[in-house]
């Protein structure tokens, strides 16, 4: 229901209109990210997730709607330790797609 | 000119000759000129210096001359090259000292340069000039011969390679592909030369020297003259600081694309990435080819198996961290946030003795316990730094070429080991052990893997364990085998538990787990190779069980050892009494 105003900031993403160049750019060096299940593996094991929000389930998951911003000020809390690529059940390479991220 | 002492047919070897020596007296200044300052102060002490003075001349006979690394390796590879090598310096000094002895000039007329000259080119060619002594004409023809028989290994070596005992030889372009051939005649020429005393002889000879030496700076040959400069700088204790200048170059020249590190990598069990081995790597950074360098240096493991096999001891690991160093990061780490977390458990305590687990022993809390276990039994006072997660140490994301950032959280640790007022840090993870003892400034802190600690601590008698009689096979992590040398301590320990048995590779020669967080492009495919040969050379004895001292590669084995994988430290906690 859209009232024309709100309390707190529209949090909508319009997926028609979303830049996804980052992600399709990732999948293109980085196909194993298509096999993410989203399990959050790589969340529980993480490191910086001990301190701070970093989470790179939400990365992904920030990517694929278009928030580049925020998923870049994220991943500077990573540690690049490895633990998430160790864990993760798909055998995704993450420590290489955080790296191709900052890159 | 007197025709005793020259003849048209030696000018194409003077005029290469004085463009190698040119090329190498530019290379040379150029090498030292790129040195940053500090380096260069260094490097010149070193050469005053009586224990690396000693070292230098030790590795200059030894490695230059005898090449007695080689010869440790693969003894016909050995006698290979010291034929061709050694035989052919044997023959310029004889050569020389013939000139010195028999005075072949004297009561010729000649002066100024006229004199110099013959003695360049004299002892290359002395028959064509000189009547000789039956010892020296016997000399020459045994080094000769000598070279010959090296030759003709070289030869066999090429058609089928595994007659030598090496598997994989590295594929060469144009260019290396020519100046070998030269190399191969040039000696057969010599010898027809010789005996036939033909002109037509003299001449290919001479061209073929010429040949040869226009190309050695451009082809794997220049590790000939490079070596000797860069066993001196190796020795003042430089480390790489720019891929592809001053120490860096010096090394690339240095490499002899010779391939003995193709068959040590443990990618090269697949094929396609026998590609990705530090003598092509050298190449293609030698050749300018940064994309291609920076590929393979990230899809490394940085084991350092190549580094050990190396006759030339180039510290190729080194150098692709370097090149890692060169990519420009568009979003740089923030890691302010540990700034307002008090992220250690021992910053209250004063315990003497400070466990950090590391993020890998994290995962495997197994170990965890086993050490709780150890130190308790052996009733030491200890505290975690990271019992309920810590700082990362900082290795990883070193790994990643983004040193300034990886600085921060070594930091952040060193003050919490600085708070806690400990003076023994004691590591589970040989990755964390390796950038502590590198890179950390922990003065008054003793540095000790667990593997280490335990074994001082049955020593010393504080820890009491029976013997079972499990065979164990033993896997060297490489950050703690190859990087510090720990090998015997962890199989002391061991033979204190139970029966050690030996794995088909040891030591210095142990094939990485795979699990390595030194590649960045393995897939998970390839990783899988790499374990299920490594597993598969532990069990070469039939052990009963794996045990190797690295959370990481404990996880990595499990996944495909048909037997029991162990940490060290359960396998002791286990035999505790």
């Amino acid at each position: 229901m859209d009232f024309g105003f709100c309390l707190s900031p529209s949090s909508h993403v319009k997926m028609d209109s979303v830049d996804l160049t980052t992600f399709n750019r990732l999948k293109e060096t980085n196909p194993d990210i298509n096999t993410c299940i989203a399990c959050g593996s790589c969340t529980a094991t993480c490191t910086a997730g001990n301190f701070s929000e970093m989470s790179f389930r939400r990365i992904l998951l920030m990517l694929q709607r278009g928030k580049e911003d925020e998923a870049k000020k994220m991943i500077q809390r990573c540690m690049l330790c490895g633990k998430c690529t160790l864990v993760c059940p798909r055998g995704i390479n993450i420590r290489k797609i955080l790296l191709d991220i900052t890159r | 000119m007197n025709p005793q002492i020259f003849h048209p047919f030696v000018l194409p070897f003077v005029i290469g000759m004085v463009f190698v020596l040119t090329y190498c007296v530019v290379g040379l200044i150029r090498v030292i000129s790129q040195l940053p300052k500090e380096d260069r102060k260094k490097f010149w002490r070193s050469l005053v210096t009586p224990k690396t003075a000693w070292a230098n001349v030790r590795d200059l006979v030894g490695d230059c001359l005898l090449h007695v690394k080689i010869w440790k390796r693969n003894p016909i590879l050995g006698y290979m090259h010291s034929a061709i090598a050694f035989g052919w310096f044997m023959i310029i000094v004889i050569g020389h000292i013939m000139l010195f002895a028999l005075k072949p000039l004297q009561g010729v007329e000649l002066e100024g340069v006229q004199r110099m000259l013959p003695n360049f080119y004299y002892p290359i060619f002395y028959k064509f000039f000189a009547t000789e002594t039956p010892v020296f004409a016997f000399l020459m023809d045994f080094f000769l011969l000598m070279i010959i028989s090296g030759i003709l290994i070289a030869v066999v070596k090429k058609i089928h390679s595994k007659i030598v005992g090496v598997k994989r030889v590295t594929k060469f372009g144009f260019a290396d592909n020519m100046i070998r051939f030269a190399l191969w005649t040039i000696f057969p020429f010599r010898l027809l030369a010789e005996k036939t005393d033909k002109m037509v002889f003299w001449w290919i000879y001479s061209i073929d020297l010429c040949i040869f030496m226009f190309m050695l700076p451009f082809t794997r040959y220049m590790h000939i003259p490079t070596e000797a400069l860069f066993i001196l700088l190796r020795h003042a204790g430089l480390k790489p600081r720019e891929p592809r200048k001053g120490y860096a170059l010096a090394q690339l020249y240095s490499c002899p694309s010779c391939g003995l590190c193709i068959d040590a990598c443990p990618m090269s069990v697949n094929d396609k990435n026998s590609g990705n081995t530090s003598a092509y790597f050298m190449k293609k950074l030698r050749n300018g080819d940064k994309e291609e360098a920076q590929r393979i240096a990230e899809t490394c493991m940085q084991c350092g198996k190549c580094v050990a096999v190396c006759p030339v001891s180039i510290e190729s690991c080194d150098i692709k961290m370097s090149q890692r160093e060169t990519v420009p990061y568009q979003i740089h780490s923030d890691h302010s946030y540990l700034d307002c977390t008090d992220a250690s458990n021992a910053s209250s305590s004063s315990a003497p003795v400070l466990y950090f687990a590391g993020c890998m022993t994290q995962l495997t809390p197994k170990i965890m316990r086993a050490m709780t276990q150890i130190m308790t039994a052996a009733g030491e006072e200890f505290e975690f730094l990271d019992k309920d997660g810590g700082v990362c140490c900082g290795r990883p994301m070193l790994l990643s070429g983004k040193t300034a950032e990886a600085q921060a959280m070594m930091a952040k640790n060193t003050e919490f080991i600085k708070a806690s007022g400990a003076t023994k840090l004691v590591l589970s993870c040989p990755i964390c052990y390796k950038v502590f003892k590198e890179e950390y400034h922990l003065e008054g802190v003793e540095i000790l893997h667990h593997t280490q600690y335990i074994d001082a601590l049955l020593k010393q008698g504080k820890l009491k364990v029976g013997k079972n009689d499990v065979n164990y096979v033993y896997h060297d992590p490489c950050e703690l085998g190859r990087a510090f040398g720990v090998y015997d301590e962890p199989r002391e320990v061991l033979e204190n538990v139970g029966n050690l048995r030996k794995a088909k590779s040891e030591k210095e020669l142990s094939i990485c787990c795979g699990g390595s967080l030194g590649s960045f492009n393995l897939t998970q495919k390839e990783r899988d190779e790499i374990t299920e040969n490594s597993v598969a050379d532990l069990m070469f004895n039939q052990p009963d069980e794996i045990v190797t001292a690295c959370p990481l590669c404990l996880k990595t084995f499990a996944r495909k050892s048909p037997v029991a994988v162990k940490d060290i430290a359960e396998v002791v906690a286990s035999q505790l009494q």
